[in-house]
């Protein structure tokens, strides 16, 4: 027998929770909008935040055009070099010196580890390139004494002199004439760090504070850096250049591409970086978003470590190139967002040449090439895959994933290895691999900023040489080449060069990707930048 | 009742001391070389690695290196993290109160919806809505929880835009960290717009106690309604009606009481489980707890920070059993500790 149990409860109680579920929904909407500032989704951890000290664009974009500035720039649209620091600049007749007049009343950040005394003079010009030239500068060997970049184009060489004029004039020799010098000048790396903040933290001996704590003269003062979760910056109230930069600019660390893509979806980002391109479809449907895309001056490779066997042995080389398809793996990974590379420039370089010798996808042959060159049915080698998304190779492990089944048919056995980013680099730059898929974006559209870091003798040492590939010959080429600044006589070099690379096959180029970013339709002014990181100082939010 | 507390705090530091061993014996077990998987610092000099070789006296026997290491444990030196090279105190102390939060919002609002539920199926036994409060538990209980977090993610905010999808507040709002509770950090801060900042943590706040809440409340219902329809079966529930006293009378004088002191410890339980969802839930919406730093840790095999993190973890849950038991026994000293929960 059941008690008659007490209904009225039963009502009073489903009463209150309707209450109180209606009363659990309000709205959701627009809670941040007393709180003014653009939020942007990177893709990674920055290594520190100076980029002098890394190639890596996700160094760059943290820190090159946010924090700091350079002497030169590079318009975004043209290409075309402009005053940045440097007012204006006179090159003497024999082409070896360079005088800058630098701009008056640039401060630098007021920040809560730091109080400039005085705005920007030759000192810091004189102070920011001497510490990568120099072995004897106290500031070179801070933070590990590598600055890849300068390295690997001989820029450490090919300056002799940088001399102080007067406090707002500087002159630089250079070794010989250097068509590329200005070009380099303006690139992500040669930004313009403070003396006055070096000096006091020679005093506290705390001189590695300079690349993680940074001061510098842009748009952005750095706030907190938080690993795997974000960096902030703060708006730099007395920049030269404008007074209009958001008043927060917080970089929100998101590894996964499509967390990435749906954190813009629901606003918690105004921007992303490297939308995946499977994805981009779902981007150019939705109306509140904005999909901005332009060929990019990147290539995308497949490098074997020629310093190990069987690697050092072209015919090896070219027995793997052959071995692969690379237009299925064009399809499969770039989703039709990139052409087919025939060497390592893309189509928009001036020196670009359309008729190099590329080898073709011939398994049969690759098979016999193979067995010349003494590699037997089930020769083991590793595949390095990145394990983030660049333009140039969206998605390496995939790609390696289809290299794999190929290499498989010509006999060989692949191992896929990856390592999170900054330790993949480490390992590379110390030839740990047989193979790896990388690439290369270009800092300037200068075709040495391709041909030198690549493949140079001098990069092997920079770790930007992924196939530690060193040939006289080749690096005579690209030195000559540089010797003039006739176009058509440059690009008879580079043509030489080409014949080469396509004989010794030390990589194999695989693509030229388009560039794309995505961002809320409410964001304005965040441009593409082909040559190089991304820059938020002239970004408004409407 | 004295006794009792005694027998439970021996317990308490008997498991303790047991999974201090078991973390120490990590670091051998770790790969790797011991003394850098104890104190993180990977590139050290020769000397300098001697010199830590001696100071936590590796040179010597396993015993005095065990006692070295609890006496650092005690101290708040747990040693440094691979991957950011900040001490885990540090790291830990931040993130440990923001799985804390999320658990303790979700296992309230799991209580206030379960157990009224539960005591409404109970004395509608063998109804319909019984019934359909029963079927409603059964896939609340056994929606796996990460599905049911992309789900609510795929809802709430891919398709209506109601709720972010990542993180705790805004990045827009610089929150300073004090306590590590994000409300209390928030009303301590001076902070110029602090309506904003709560609503927008809110926000963040809802989707994910929801999907914990949902399969918590599933289990707590389940409980409460089992218990409750055992006491209302009992002998003394149906001497109370003959005795006449009304429907209302009956419930409030006999049954919630007998039904809910059995429970209690249950709940207490559920809290380990609800740690391990909650864990789960963090790494989907990118909450800044353990359970996503944990995961962070694994991936990128940062030795020290997974054995001092186990160590975190396991450490609270363990004194939050025994703190609900002996709560349990304060309330209730009839209660044995054999009863099992029964879902």
């Amino acid at each position: 027998m059941h008690p008659k149990t007490p209904n009225r409860l039963f009502r009073f109680t489903l009463a209150v929770l309707l209450a109180l579920s209606i009363s659990g929904c309000f709205d959701g909407t627009t809670a941040t909008s007393s709180v003014t500032g653009v939020i942007y989704c990177s893709e990674g951890n920055p290594t520190s935040f100076n980029p002098q000290l890394d190639t890596s664009g996700t160094t760059s974009d943290a820190s090159s055009h946010q924090i700091y500035d350079r002497l030169l720039n590079f318009d975004p649209q043209s290409g075309k070099i402009v005053p940045a620091l440097a007012s204006s600049w006179l090159i003497s007749q024999d082409g070896l010196t360079y005088t800058f007049q630098l701009r008056r009343g640039v401060k630098f950040h007021n920040t809560d580890y730091f109080t400039p005394t005085r705005t920007f003079n030759a000192d810091d010009v004189i102070f920011s390139i001497d510490r990568w030239r120099l072995d004897s500068h106290p500031y070179h060997y801070v933070s590990g004494g590598n600055y890849p970049y300068f390295t690997s184009i001989g820029l450490i060489d090919l300056i002799s002199n940088v001399k102080r004029i007067n406090g707002y004039r500087v002159e630089i020799t250079l070794a010989r004439p250097d068509s590329s010098f200005l070009a380099n000048l303006a690139t992500d790396f040669a930004v313009i760090l403070s003396a006055e903040y070096a000096q006091k933290l020679i005093l506290s001996n705390q001189q590695e504070r300079i690349d993680n704590y940074p001061i510098g003269t842009g748009p952005f003062r750095f706030k907190e850096y938080k690993k795997d979760h974000y960096i902030r910056y703060s708006k730099h109230e007395d920049y030269w250049q404008h007074k209009n930069a958001p008043n927060k600019l917080i970089f929100d660390i998101t590894t996964t591409s499509s967390l990435r893509l749906a954190k813009l979806m629901t606003g918690e980002c105004d921007a992303i970086a490297f939308p995946a391109h499977s994805e981009l479809d779902t981007i150019r449907e939705r109306p509140d978003l904005t999909l901005d895309g332009r060929p990019g001056l990147n290539v995308g490779f497949w490098a074997f470590n020629t310093s190990k066997y069987p690697f050092d042995n072209p015919k090896v080389r070219r027995a793997l190139a052959m071995a692969i398809d690379k237009n299925t793996l064009l399809e499969a990974v770039y989703y039709g967002s990139a052409v087919s590379a025939k060497s390592l420039l893309p189509e928009s370089s001036w020196a670009y040449q359309s008729d190099v010798s590329e080898t073709n996808y011939n398994p049969v042959m690759a098979r016999k090439l193979l067995r010349e060159s003494g590699i037997d049915e089930g020769f083991t080698m590793n595949i390095w895959a990145m394990p983030v998304e660049r333009a140039y190779n969206p998605n390496a492990r995939k790609m390696a994933e289809l290299m794999q089944n190929y290499l498989n048919q010509v006999g060989i056995q692949v191992n896929i290895v990856s390592y999170e980013w900054t330790t993949f680099r480490e390992k590379l730059k110390e030839g740990q691999h047989d193979s790896v898929l990388i690439g290369w974006s270009a800092d300037n559209g200068d075709p040495d900023n391709f041909y030198r870091p690549l493949l140079t003798c001098s990069a092997i040492e920079s770790g930007t040489n992924r196939a530690m590939w060193c040939s006289e010959e080749y690096d005579s080429l690209i030195n000559q080449a540089l010797r003039y600044s006739e176009i058509a006589q440059r690009i008879e070099y580079y043509k030489l060069a080409n014949k080469l690379i396509a004989e010794q096959l030390p990589l194999v180029p695989l693509a030229h990707a388009y560039r794309y970013r995505a961002h809320r339709r409410e964001l304005n002014g965040l441009v593409i930048n082909p040559f190089g990181a991304i820059r938020f100082g002239d970004v408004e939010k409407q | 009742m004295l006794m009792q507390i005694i027998r439970k705090f021996n317990l308490l530091i008997l498991t303790l001391f047991v999974l201090s061993v078991l973390s120490f014996a990590l670091v051998y077990l770790f790969p790797g070389d011991p003394i850098v998987n104890l104190t993180g610092l990977k590139h050290s000099s020769p000397e300098n690695h001697q010199y830590l070789i001696e100071l936590h006296g590796f040179d010597r026997s396993y015993v005095y290196q065990y006692w070295l290491y609890l006496n650092n444990l005690l101290e708040g030196q747990w040693g440094l993290s691979f991957s950011s090279g900040n001490p885990l105190w540090m790291e830990i102390s931040q993130t440990l109160p923001a799985s804390m939060e999320l658990s303790a919002y979700a296992l309230l609002l799991s209580l206030l919806i379960g157990v009224p539920l539960g005591f409404l199926a109970g004395f509608q036994h063998y109804k319909l809505s019984d019934y359909s409060l029963l079927a409603a538990s059964v896939i609340g209980y056994s929606t796996p929880v990460f599905w049911l977090s992309l789900i609510m993610i795929l809802v709430f905010s891919l398709q209506l835009g109601w709720f972010p999808l990542s993180g705790r507040i805004s990045l827009l709002f610089d929150i300073p960290h004090q306590t590590g509770f994000m409300f209390i950090d928030i009303l301590l801060s001076d902070f110029e717009f602090k309506n904003a900042a709560v609503n927008s943590a809110l926000q963040h706040l809802i989707l994910p106690t929801l999907s914990l809440t949902i399969v918590t409340a599933s289990i707590i219902f389940r409980i409460t309604r089992r218990s409750v329809i055992d006491v209302m079966a009992s002998q003394y529930i149906l001497t109370a009606y003959t005795r006449g006293l009304s429907g209302w009378q009956v419930v409030f004088r006999h049954g919630v009481r007998n039904a809910l002191l059995p429970i209690i410890p249950l709940f207490g339980m559920q809290f380990a489980v609800l740690l391990t969802n909650a864990m789960i839930v963090e790494v989907i919406f990118s909450w800044p707890g353990i359970g996503n730093w944990l995961i962070q840790a694994i991936f990128q095999r940062d030795y020290p920070a997974i054995r001092a993190g186990m160590l975190a973890v396991s450490t609270m849950v363990i004194i939050l059993t025994v703190c609900t038991d002996l709560l349990a026994k304060l309330i209730n000293p009839a209660l044995t500790g054999e009863r099992r929960a029964q879902i």
